[in-house]
């Protein structure tokens, strides 16, 4: 069982695509949907590499975990963390859980667990690391996570140029179309 | 759902019980393919339509620039249909954003759209033809981005028959808004005037049928969901109307009918083509095989450190 929690991406994709500036990245480093700005283009639901954002049924607009950003800047914790009896999901400053996520994987792995890994905590990761991430027993894609996410638009600047070079293809065929003589 | 299934053994990799690691694009269909398509057909429409002005072709200018406008509305009533209401297309115009090839495509939609029709509509009125004129090569300078843009809307997704595409996908779509363009000429323009429709349908066909086809070659476990099934059928019929279209607007470029039917195959070849790369993105989002394999092989290589990643 895992929750379908947004990892809050430091490289986040569905921010990126936006095309109305919807979504943005909040004082905490989080990603938040401003209901009142998104227009339902659905752009971000295809651009999550954790197919985590989702257009709701009714308006069509995005939405996705907040990371309970109105209970935390009321200084409350998130609901889900705040809920569950085992602690099992931990809220707090990410050095601080990062580190008690590491020796915790220590531990597990000592005991035997050799599957013990963390998923997202590494900022050189293909998303720049997540602010929420996962202490798994299994690989990623055992639970359903991509092994190895990578935001999109970090090859957006090729896809610009191959896009350019295609354009200028069309014009020189359109052209040259009719250098030919008249018939 | 039992644990045995967990592991797909089978097919050489894990998921959670074969269920998506990505969602599927909330676009609807046909809204955003028809979208895709009219963009094309519009924007190099616009392109030959310039052309034909400046080179004294009055006939191909006209039915060029017609396609043209008709295209644009088309196009930005298929993306307005998707959104649900007019109004939602004005915040795509809040901000300026090159991150977003969605933000780009709707400000060149806004600057294109209103010279294309402009120049249409002074064709077809007759009035304030110098401006008309002006409009029309402006709205020409922008065609060839409006027929490309879309293929990077597509590739800036996470979908890996998308994504994994980028190199290629541009020159797809190009090479079918060219030979839209030309086809809708064809059907439309005097026989006397379509010389260069004629030759801008051969380009445009060759362009797509050859980019599709290193695509698909290149892009190995990618490519699969562009091969069976709908997306399969719909790639085979794009290509069998491209390239019976560009056939047939040579031989037939004597003949009324024989050109009109050769620019309707042209036409709806380019259609089937965004149709069916639409349906290959949802297929390859669908089975969590195409996100699986290609992410485990990448880190693979990177831990050998045979990879500049």
């Amino acid at each position: 069982m895992a929750s379908d929690v947004c990892k809050h991406c430091t490289h986040a994709a569905c921010l990126d695509v936006c095309p109305t500036g919807a979504l943005i990245r909040t004082e905490d480093g989080t990603v938040i949907v401003q209901d009142d700005v998104c227009n339902g283009c659905g752009y971000c639901v295809p651009a999550c590499p954790y197919g985590l954002i989702e257009k709701r049924q009714d308006d069509g607009q995005a939405f996705k975990c907040t990371m309970c950003y109105d209970r935390t800047t009321a200084g409350l914790m998130p609901a889900c963390a705040t809920a569950c009896p085992t602690e099992s999901i931990q809220y707090g400053p990410l050095g601080e859980l990062r580190e008690r996520a590491a020796s915790r994987v220590t531990q597990l792995q000592a005991g035997g667990e050799a599957g013990a890994q963390l998923y997202g905590d590494r900022p050189d990761d293909g998303v720049g690391g997540t602010g929420a991430f996962f202490l798994l027993l299994d690989k990623p894609e055992v639970y359903g996570l991509p092994p190895d996410p990578v935001v999109t638009t970090r090859d957006l600047p090729k896809m610009w140029g191959y896009a350019a070079g295609a354009a200028a293809a069309v014009l020189a065929c359109v052209l040259g179309s009719f250098t030919e003589g008249r018939r | 759902m039992s644990p045995d299934t967990q592991s797909v053994a089978p097919y050489g990799f894990e998921s959670y019980y074969g269920r998506p690691v990505l969602k599927e694009p909330a676009w609807k269909t046909p809204d955003v393919p028809l979208y895709l398509f009219l963009g094309g057909l519009s924007g190099a429409s616009s392109v030959l339509a310039a052309a034909a002005d400046l080179t004294g072709r009055p006939g191909l200018a006209r039915a060029s620039r017609v396609t043209a406008a008709a295209g644009v509305l088309s196009s930005l009533g298929a993306l307005v249909h998707d959104l649900g209401r007019p109004a939602r297309f004005l915040n795509m115009l809040r901000v300026v954003k090159p991150t977003s090839p969605m933000s780009m495509g709707s400000w060149t939609i806004a600057t294109f759209g209103p010279l294309a029709v402009g120049a249409a509509a002074s064709e077809l009125t007759g009035v304030l033809t110098a401006a008309g004129r002006a409009a029309g090569i402006g709205a020409a300078a922008l065609g060839p981005a409006m027929a490309t843009y879309t293929a990077v809307l597509l590739a800036d997704t996470a979908i890996p028959a998308w994504h994994d595409a980028h190199a290629e996908l541009p020159f797809v779509f190009g090479g079918s808004a060219m030979a839209a363009a030309a086809g809708a000429a064809l059907a439309a323009a005097p026989l006397t005037e379509s010389g260069p429709a004629t030759r801008m349908a051969l380009a445009g066909a060759s362009m797509e049928i050859a980019s599709t086809q290193i695509m698909t070659r290149r892009l190995g476990l990618s490519g699969e969901p562009y091969s069976p099934g709908r997306a399969g059928k719909l790639m085979l019929t794009a290509k069998t109307l491209t390239a019976a279209g560009a056939a047939g607007a040579v031989l037939g470029r004597r003949s009324r009918a024989f050109s009109a039917a050769a620019g309707a195959c042209l036409v709806a070849g380019s259609a089937a083509l965004r149709f069916a790369v639409f349906d290959a993105g949802v297929q390859s989002a669908r089975d969590p095989r195409y996100t699986v394999i290609p992410q485990r092989e990448r880190a693979a290589r990177r831990a050998a450190g045979t990879s500049g990643e």
